[in-house]
């Protein structure tokens, strides 16, 4: 148990893990298999949430490997962003979805 | 359903994946597209299935998984919405010649085994990927009547799209082929 709990606590302080920490919510829609919008920005902590609303499942998978959700058809997925930066990302299964989060201080 | 013919022969050489088929010019209907892009959507099913069976890559397993989760939810909405419109697809040429053309890619398939194997299916889902593109952009979605059935032959290519690039890049990430054979 404790250890659960500690490992619970390092996957909060790892960039971009789905944590459940207060800060604004940023919504990206995974739409017509593209991104929007496609570039967003949000500040360290802030959260960013993606809604799926395609038929299909999607990623989105930071290209530094960094952080990556999987978001089912008509789901959403969420993750807080704790490292300032530019993040590009793209979807797994569809290479075409592109976009970029920028996270400021 | 108000019909909408093109020439038959244009589709066939869009869909063509291995040269142009011997084809007379004839016409398409909504039903026969809807046919033809739900008939590419189970031949790549089924080619995804084989890989299943037949690779031990875990890139390539886990593509072929992708190919079968993709492609049945765009047929699954194709069933639904020809449900929708009471529309029957129907069977025809450019249908089943693809469906011939399958059936020797996958026996072809059947004779190689490991690393051979894995290069000839992604090279195959690239090339199988890059024509149904070819065609729902220059032929099956310009020439859909129906306004549903065009947006959503619209979002398989962007789907399809997707997966031609994942393709590209899975063959990109194998080695080189040494065409070793079943023994």
């Amino acid at each position: 148990m404790r250890r659960l709990a500690i490992l619970a606590v390092l996957a909060l302080e790892v960039p971009g893990v789905p944590a459940s920490s207060a800060g604004a919510t940023q919504t990206v829609a995974m739409k017509g298999i593209a991104y929007e919008p496609k570039q967003v920005t949000v500040h360290v902590g802030d959260i960013v949430e993606w809604a799926n609303q395609d038929i299909v499942a999607h990623t989105a998978t930071a290209r530094d490997k960094s952080w990556d959700v999987n978001v089912l058809p008509g789901k959403a997925g969420r993750m807080v962003m704790k490292t300032p930066g530019r993040f590009d990302y793209i979807c797994r299964y569809h290479p075409n979805m592109t976009g970029e989060i920028v996270v400021e201080p | 359903m108000a019909k909408i013919h093109l020439t038959l022969l244009g589709a066939c050489l869009c869909l063509a994946p291995y040269g142009a088929m011997a084809q007379g010019a004839a016409k398409l209907t909504d039903p026969q597209i809807a046919h033809i892009a739900y008939t590419a959507g189970q031949i790549d099913i089924q080619a995804a299935e084989q890989a299943l069976k037949e690779s031990k890559n875990k890139e390539v397993k886990a593509f072929a998984n992708d190919m079968v989760r993709d492609h049945k939810a765009v047929n699954e909405k194709a069933l639904a919405l020809v449900k929708k419109l009471n529309v029957k697809p129907e069977d025809n040429e450019t249908s089943r010649q693809l469906v011939q053309q399958a059936e020797a890619k996958r026996k072809e398939l059947s004779a190689l085994k490991g690393a051979a194997f894995d290069k000839a299916y992604a090279q195959n889902e690239v090339a199988f990927h890059q024509q149904v593109n070819g065609a729902l952009q220059s032929t099956l979605i310009p020439n859909a009547s129906n306004g549903e059935l065009k947006d959503l032959l619209a979002t398989g290519l962007k789907i399809f799209q997707g997966h031609q690039q994942h393709a590209e890049h899975l063959v990109q990430s194998l080695p080189a082929r040494t065409g070793a054979l079943a023994h």
